[in-house]
């Protein structure tokens, strides 16, 4: 009796040890198989001769040879460039900006802060349909200013391949710009107020305490808005479809729309896998400094 | 007294499942489409109502969406995990490629049964055979050569009915527009684009050279002057186009002419089934004329069809063929052909309800298929896999959205082609 009681304690002391190892295994395990094995088959695809159907001969390098010899692919990785850099910098500038502006204890900020968070809660797709009818020529914008007599008025990016992939862009600030002043936002609060009441005694003006002071020290958060940010871009897929469809042709491509279109309407898994391969790669770059400059300097403060 | 009341029960639970097994022989076949809208809905409808009328069992399974991106991808997953549909909606060389996987079932019984040897035409066999052997069928033609005019406005320019050349076009389009009209309604995506231009190919090339450059992908037609003169037209064309055309869809362009916004529209036939529905007459309201021919006729064509996949089972099996039957067969030929705007894709189907564009289809048809202008529309994938098709596409639309040269396409052109081959 005695020695099953102490066996039951014990199976309860370690249930409770390992209880947060259990509780964690199954969704371990679930994206050890479905991220990283993915990951794996997928790096693999791009080594095959993959074309409607998967399969496993070896191909060496031919996809990512046949990849970047496709005109298309140019396109989608100069939209890629040209929209991931100009959505980063706006987004981080307008937000900081938008923060800096709501920091002053105005009157309605929890008002204005709803506001500009707002349109995170949309999905892209809705962003990109409200921003089509708003941009297309003959219905939105440009009609309107028509109508109410400015008829030299002219805005067709929309539908002008140079520029389609700048409709993006607008569209894609729209909606994260918001949410990257929140996150700034809650950084500015979390800055010591006694040195910035130090440097008003010093008469330090406003511009000067934030470029000087406050700013620099919040530079984990540009940090980790430009981490969420350029995921954002590289991943980006539904916005393009929505707003543009990845046209006109193809000139406002993303590398995620390139690999859309070659694994399920192509039939060209193999070319697609090795696409997929180069976006992860340029996750990749991007996180991997992050993740090590984080875990370093995590060393350090301990 | 239990005892005997469980056995009992057991029993019939055996009995009934004996009867569902021997109730299970009847045909079966499960049928994978993205027929879901309108007209499309319908005409599946009708195919659905025969083959239970001959007794066999309908298990319905549409995926809507993409335009069969989405059914292919729910195909994909299908086949991979052993779990083929009886009959999915395949169209073209695509039926090739899933037979080379060796997913599809032979289908010579019924075709020797029914004679598809004589009364399918051999253009649209090819597609049907791989090695020899039916694996699919075909369910209807449109032609994707036509132009839809709205008479009214032609008339405005003295003009009556379509033009029968290039130039004339050109000609045509510019009174149009020197009379405030658009002369044409087009949707900017990359296939309708591609559409206008493999009209273009066949008018400017004439069929042998369509045949050359978009089917055998022969690399001297590829870069010719011929082609050259071709991608010159396409930029004229986009002279005759409203400047908010990219990524509208066809239907719009098509209530453009409708609504008399735009004279003309280049589209294949389902374009019709917009007007007859708007309850518009063909002849009074809106003409359909082939697209210009400079160098004899053409008519590019636009299948439908079921391709079988291998399943197992007495009953699927049985169902497979039934269905075969009946899809080839006149009545379903007729009915669903009516619904869908297209014609019938065999031989000896009555065309008295027609209406006239449709009998112009059909014997243009006729008379094509005797001068080797029945060729297989690349636009629409009947011509190549999409692998080949996509890189010509890709490189239409880029020319046809940019200030791309007729010299610079016609180089990429060529190479796009080489680099999809291998």
């Amino acid at each position: 009796m005695g020695a099953s009681s102490s066996t039951e304690s014990n199976l309860m002391a370690s249930l409770q040890r390992n209880l947060s190892k259990i509780v964690v295994a199954p969704s371990f395990a679930a994206s050890l198989f479905f991220v990283y094995g993915f990951i794996i088959w997928t790096a693999w695809m791009a080594f095959s001769k993959s074309r409607m159907m998967p399969v496993y001969d070896w191909a060496g390098l031919r996809q990512y040879e046949r990849l970047w010899q496709m005109e298309r692919w140019h396109v989608a990785i100069e939209n890629l460039l040209i929209f991931g850099g100009l959505f980063i910098v706006i987004c981080l500038v307008l937000g900081c900006l938008l923060a800096v502006l709501l920091d002053q204890r105005i009157r309605a900020e929890g008002v204005l802060r709803t506001v500009f968070l707002y349109p995170m809660a949309l999905s892209f797709i809705v962003t990109g349909t409200v921003w089509k009818w708003i941009l297309n020529p003959g219905l939105g914008l440009e009609k309107m200013m028509h109508d109410l007599g400015w008829a030299s008025f002219k805005f067709d990016w929309l539908v002008n391949s140079d520029f389609a992939i700048y409709t993006v862009v607008i569209a894609a600030v729209w909606q994260a710009s918001g949410f990257v002043m929140a996150m700034f936002l809650a950084a500015l609060r979390g800055v010591d107020q006694d040195i910035i009441r130090a440097a008003y005694m010093d008469g330090a003006s406003l511009p000067r305490i934030y470029f000087g002071i406050i700013i620099p020290s919040i530079r984990p958060v540009f940090l980790s808005a430009i981490v969420v940010l350029a995921h954002l871009a590289v991943k980006s897929f539904d916005l393009v479809i929505a707003l543009t469809g990845g046209g006109p042709g193809y000139s406002s491509d993303l590398p995620a729309t390139f690999m859309y279109t070659m694994a399920f309407q192509r039939n060209q898994l193999g070319v697609s896998a090795a696409s997929a391969m180069m976006m992860l790669a340029t996750v990749m770059a991007i996180i991997v400094p992050y993740l090590y400059s984080e875990l370093r300097g995590g060393k350090k403060n301990g | 007294m239990k005892l005997s009341k469980s056995i009992l029960a057991a029993s019939v639970g055996i009995a009934a499942l004996a009867s569902a097994s021997l109730a299970h022989a009847e045909p079966t076949a499960e049928v994978l489409h993205w027929w879901t809208s309108g007209g499309e809905a319908k005409a599946v409808a009708a195919l659905k109502k025969d083959f239970e009328e001959h007794g066999g069992k309908w298990q319905d399974s549409p995926v809507a969406g993409g335009a069969g991106d989405a059914a292919m991808t729910v195909l994909r997953s299908r086949v991979l995990s052993g779990d083929a549909p009886s009959a999915v909606q395949l169209k073209g060389p695509a039926i090739q490629e899933w037979a080379e996987q060796g997913a599809l079932a032979n289908l010579d019984d019924v075709a020797k049964k029914e004679n598809w040897d004589e009364v399918i035409p051999k253009r649209i066999q090819d597609i049907m055979k791989y090695e020899g052997d039916y694996v699919a069928v075909p369910v209807n033609i449109h032609r994707v050569n036509w132009i839809w005019s709205n008479p009214e406005l032609l008339a405005k320019v003295g003009a009556k009915e379509g033009p029968k050349t290039w130039e004339e076009f050109n000609a045509l389009a510019e009174k149009l527009k020197a009379a405030g009209i658009t002369p044409l309604a087009h949707g900017g995506q990359p296939w309708q684009d591609a559409t206008i231009f493999e009209t273009v190919v066949l008018g400017m090339g004439g069929p042998e050279f369509f045949q050359k450059a978009l089917v055998d992908l022969d690399e001297d037609a590829l870069k010719s002057d011929t082609m050259k003169k071709v991608f010159d037209e396409m930029r004229t064309i986009r002279g005759y186009v409203d400047p908010d055309f990219p990524g509208r869809d066809w239907n719009l362009a098509t209530a453009m002419v409708m609504n008399g916004k735009a004279a003309m529209q280049i589209m294949g036939d389902w374009a019709k089934g917009e007007f007859l529905a708007a309850g518009k007459v063909p002849g009074k309201d809106f003409l359909c004329s082939a697209t210009p021919a400079d160098n004899g006729n053409g008519f590019l064509f636009n299948t439908d069809s079921f391709a079988m996949f291998k399943v197992d089972g007495e009953d699927k099996v049985e169902g497979q063929k039934l269905l075969a039957e009946l899809i080839v067969g006149k009545k379903f030929q007729k009915t669903f052909n009516l619904l869908k705007g297209s014609i019938p894709a065999r031989t000896g189907v009555s065309l008295d309800d027609f209406d006239e564009c449709a009998k112009k289809s059909a014997a243009d048809m006729e008379a094509d298929q005797k001068t080797g202008g029945f060729l297989p529309s690349m636009a629409h994938g009947m011509a190549l896999p999409g692998h080949l098709s996509g890189a010509i596409v890709d490189v239409v639309t880029a020319h046809f959205n940019s200030d791309m040269s007729s010299d610079e396409a016609v180089s990429r052109l060529t190479e796009a082609v080489e680099l999809a081959k291998d």
